[in-house]
């Protein structure tokens, strides 16, 4: 008989070991997938995860976008991630992410056609408050009123996207545009722009951004009274109230930070790898960031692998089915399997597999 | 001793865990209709013992016979069926549910609620522990809730019933109560089995002892014919002080509270009504009382977690009643909370991250926001070192730990901080004796260097032994400070509310 046991202490072996097993896990199971399908799973399975990187052919146009789409991925995740060790649910970045582009991109376009300095910097901060102010709505409303963070949080996405269907069609349309939806585009206005730092590497400033916010995060969780706070919420709310950590601060601080790293990542894919106010400018980074933090155990190192893994099956995925025909649908699966082994696995972080009779303490 | 005196015999009992042998050869026999008492250390290895018998836990080797049958329970509901019920420390009982809903959740096939009703009504009244199956279990007292699990155990007609610590949340008058019925139990031809700390009541009840030391059987002897000391002594291999206070001249009032109301934020806790104290420095000020009569609310009034209004506690005439941990921390008002583990600790942070959970305000364990890991693990180390923590070392997770060195651990972060005034609730609860006396010991050199110590408990021994003045919260109420001395346990007894209703049951059973 199998069963489980409960370690005394969680294993920090296995914590680093899961995600591995879980990646292997995920490349048998989806390559059953694939031979079910009918396709050769050992060159599906290349063509997502080798392909992207090494084949000279694609290579050269792929390599970069994995950072271009890592990069939001992170920054977003980093941010939730905080939360998340507090118990604090922000289900809506995409909304603070749509919020914070829409604020950069208009105080961008405000100064058009001005060649200052100043305008990048001046978009980079109007960004990051616009994710802010748009997460401190289900922040105050918790404090004030103990509504639900993840209601209100993941339906102001849906407020969100109307804003930016509004922004798009009226207030930040075009003038020059021939009456088609979408603002000017700023990757094509120079002071405005965000552009590729090192030619052909994908990175911009919002990837340099996810990689500071990656060590700002690890340094607030390791060493700051805040990150200490933010885990023991997490683990022991009665303990932190003991302790004297405010509940009401603490979910104005994680929302907060959340709310304006989704609102930088918005501005710097609007002024980067997007270019523009468009109606489907929303691409589902603020969800998908959901799942890189958890595949990256919340944990900052964590989540800058994951972020990478998940745009690797991203851009992997879309190659796939250009080059071998695979259905969008198994490539959501594929993807659906790696959170899901990933989770499976992650019992043998704090349980151990015995085989043989029962006798548990 | 022929086989059909024995109910259980228990022979060569051994169970290994990794790193430690909880049991070690362990042999024993329970007469029928006899009440046996287990006494032991934390670590002793009586949980895993009775866990044995009660199905828990395999045993890697050695035999169980109970009533001259082999005794191989791999379930307890495989010892149920041999006729061995279990009273937990612990109740598993929903507040929100009645008696009758409570215990039909505990059978396997539970008849139908009105026979089930009736049953309880039937038993309780033989037993002399009435109960109204219908009443919501929130709204019992502590010891009726307690009888709510002996009802629940005695409804399976058991052979053995195994009692792990009963006492700890009853009144004087309840414990009397208790111990009738169990008496009246053993009369009839059960076999109890009693694990309990409080060797007075061991002396009282039990016919007989058998006393573990590290997992090993080291005595056995007529608790009746030895004194506490005598027992404690056994049970610990050594001997050990009885903690000495100094009588010296009570200072200024330090802490002091006035018409302390608040409301508790549980809809089944107790609301505190007006409590006034006040408490000198070198004073101990101990609060007595049944679990569950405002205990909890009195703690977090004082500790910062609920806030009240500022001039209802004060410190050195310093207000604290708006002020929130931290602030009072800095001030000098520290607490230790009963629940340990995720209340004065987090589970699973290391004690390093344990230490500096409130040590981080008086010990400076942090600068400019940032904490410095290597003071916070120097301050768990000194804990570790000066109250006897049983640990690895300080990366240790706090959950790794035995109750009793766990609160040694909470009770000496906040002694080492120096506060100026410290209340502990349920110190000694769940801890070894040798531990509770290092406890009591540390609480008193604290209020002999001039701080103002307030003592929450139900052990009315441990109050009596430490505290200058004595009161009792009832119901939310405390009553006027008694200085300690002299005080009986009938007086006592009578303070906390005599037997909660249910004297005259006990003598319509006698």
């Amino acid at each position: 008989m199998i069963r489980l046991e409960k370690r005394p202490v969680p294993s920090t072996r296995w914590m680093i070991a899961t995600p591995f097993l879980a990646v292997a896990l995920t490349m048998v199971a989806g390559g059953l997938m694939f031979a079910a399908l009918g396709k050769d799973p050992v060159e599906a399975i290349r063509t997502i995860f080798w392909d992207p990187l090494f084949n000279p052919q694609f290579a050269s146009y792929s390599r970069p976008q994995l950072l271009v789409k890592a990069g939001p991925l992170i920054l977003i995740a980093i941010g939730l991630s905080l939360g998340f060790r507090a118990g604090i649910w922000n289900i809506g970045a995409e909304g603070q992410y749509i919020v914070g582009a829409i604020c950069g991109a208009a105080v961008g376009l405000a100064f058009y056609p001005a060649e200052v300095w100043y305008i990048f910097p001046l978009m980079v901060i109007a960004g990051g408050l616009g994710g802010w102010a748009w997460a401190m709505i289900p922040a105050i409303l918790k404090v004030r009123f103990h509504t639900n963070e993840i209601l209100v949080s993941l339906l102001l996405v849906y407020v969100a996207q109307n804003l930016l269907s509004a922004a798009a069609l009226g207030w930040l349309r075009n003038p020059e545009g021939g009456g088609f939806p979408g603002s000017r585009n700023l990757s094509q206005y120079p002071a405005a722009a965000n552009p590729e730092l090192i030619a052909g590497t994908g990175m911009h400033w919002g990837v340099a951004a996810a990689f500071i916010a990656v060590i700002a995060a690890y340094i607030l969780l390791n060493r700051h009274v805040t990150g200490y706070h933010i885990k023991l919420a997490g683990q022991a709310p009665r303990a932190a109230r003991f302790a004297g950590v405010s509940t009401g601060r603490l979910v104005v601080f994680c929302l907060g930070v959340s709310g304006a790293l989704a609102g930088l990542a918005g501005l710097f894919e609007v002024a980067g790898p997007a270019g523009q106010i468009s109606i489907d400018f929303a691409s589902g980074y603020g969800f998908t960031a959901i799942i890189v933090a958890f595949l990256g155990r919340l944990h900052p190192v964590g989540i800058l692998l994951a972020g990478l893994l998940m745009a690797l099956t991203y851009i992997g995925g879309e190659l796939s089915q250009f080059m071998l025909g695979v259905p969008a649908a198994a490539i959501q699966a594929f993807q659906g399997m790696l959170l899901f082994f990933l989770l499976g696995v992650d019992v043998l972080t704090n349980y151990r597999i015995r085989f043989g009779k029962r006798e548990v303490a | 001793m022929t086989g059909t005196d024995m109910l259980l015999e228990i022979d060569g009992l051994t169970k290994a865990y990794p790193g430690v042998v909880a049991n070690d050869a362990v042999s024993f026999q329970v007469r029928r209709g006899e009440v046996h008492a287990l006494l032991g250390e934390n670590g002793a290895g009586k949980s895993t013992l009775v866990k044995m018998i009660y199905g828990l836990v395999r045993p890697d080797a050695g035999t169980m016979r109970l009533a001259d049958a082999a005794h191989e329970p791999s379930e307890p509901r495989a010892a149920r069926a041999a006729g061995v019920a279990m009273v937990f420390q612990h109740f598993s009982l929903f507040e929100a549910l009645s008696v009758a809903e409570n215990v039909a959740l505990g059978m396997e096939s539970p008849p139908p609620m009105r026979t089930l009703s009736a049953r309880i009504a039937e038993v309780s009244e033989a037993y002399g522990l009435p109960l109204d199956p219908d009443r919501l279990v929130g709204d019992l007292s502590a010891g009726e809730r307690q009888r709510v699990e002996i009802v629940r155990c005695l409804l399976q007609d058991p052979k053995l019933l195994i009692m792990d610590e009963p006492t700890s949340v009853l009144t004087p008058q309840e414990v009397e109560i208790l111990f009738h019925t169990l008496r009246k139990l053993a009369a009839e031809g059960t076999s109890i089995l009693y694990i309990s700390h409080k060797l007075e009541e061991i002396r009282v009840l039990c016919d007989k002892a058998t006393i573990l030391r590290h997992g090993k059987v080291v005595a056995s002897c007529d608790p009746r014919e030895k004194s506490a000391r005598q027992m404690a002594e056994m049970m610990v291999g050594a001997s050990f002080l009885a903690p000495a206070r100094a009588k010296g001249a009570k200072g200024a009032p330090v802490l002091e509270v006035a018409g302390l109301s608040l409301t508790s934020a549980n809809p089944f806790g107790t609301s505190l009504k007006e409590v006034s104290f006040s408490v000198a420095a070198g004073e101990v000020l101990g609060i007595g009382g049944v679990a569950g009569n405002g205990q909890d609310e009195l703690l977090a009034a004082l500790s910062g977690e609920a806030l009240v209004p500022a001039g209802q506690v004060s410190l050195k005439g310093q207000a604290m009643g708006r002020l929130g941990p931290v602030a009072r921390r800095r001030a000098g008002l520290c607490a230790a909370p009963e629940e340990r583990l995720g209340h004065a600790a987090a589970p699973d942070m290391s004690l390093t991250e344990n230490a500096a959970l409130t040590g981080i305000t008086r010990q400076r364990l942090a600068r400019n926001g940032f904490i410095d890991w290597s003071r916070a693990r120097g301050f768990a180390e000194q804990i570790i070192a000066g109250f006897d923590v049983r640990t690895p070392g300080p990366e240790n997770a706090a959950r790794a730990l035995s109750g009793g060195n766990l609160q040694k651990f909470v009770i000496g972060r906040e002694v080492l901080q120096k506060p100026a005034a410290l209340i502990v609730n349920q110190p000694t609860w769940g801890v070894d004796a040798a531990a509770a006396a290092a406890i009591r010991q540390a609480l008193l050199d604290l209020a002999a260097g001039g701080a103002a110590v307030v003592v929450i408990s139900q052990d009315l021994d441990e109050l009596l032994e430490i505290s200058d003045r004595f009161a009792v919260l009832n119901e939310g109420r405390l009553s006027a400070p008694r200085p300690a001395e002299g005080l009986t346990m009938e007086e006592i007894g009578l303070m906390m509310g005599g037997a909660h209703g249910m004297h005259e049951a006990h003598m319509h059973a006698v």
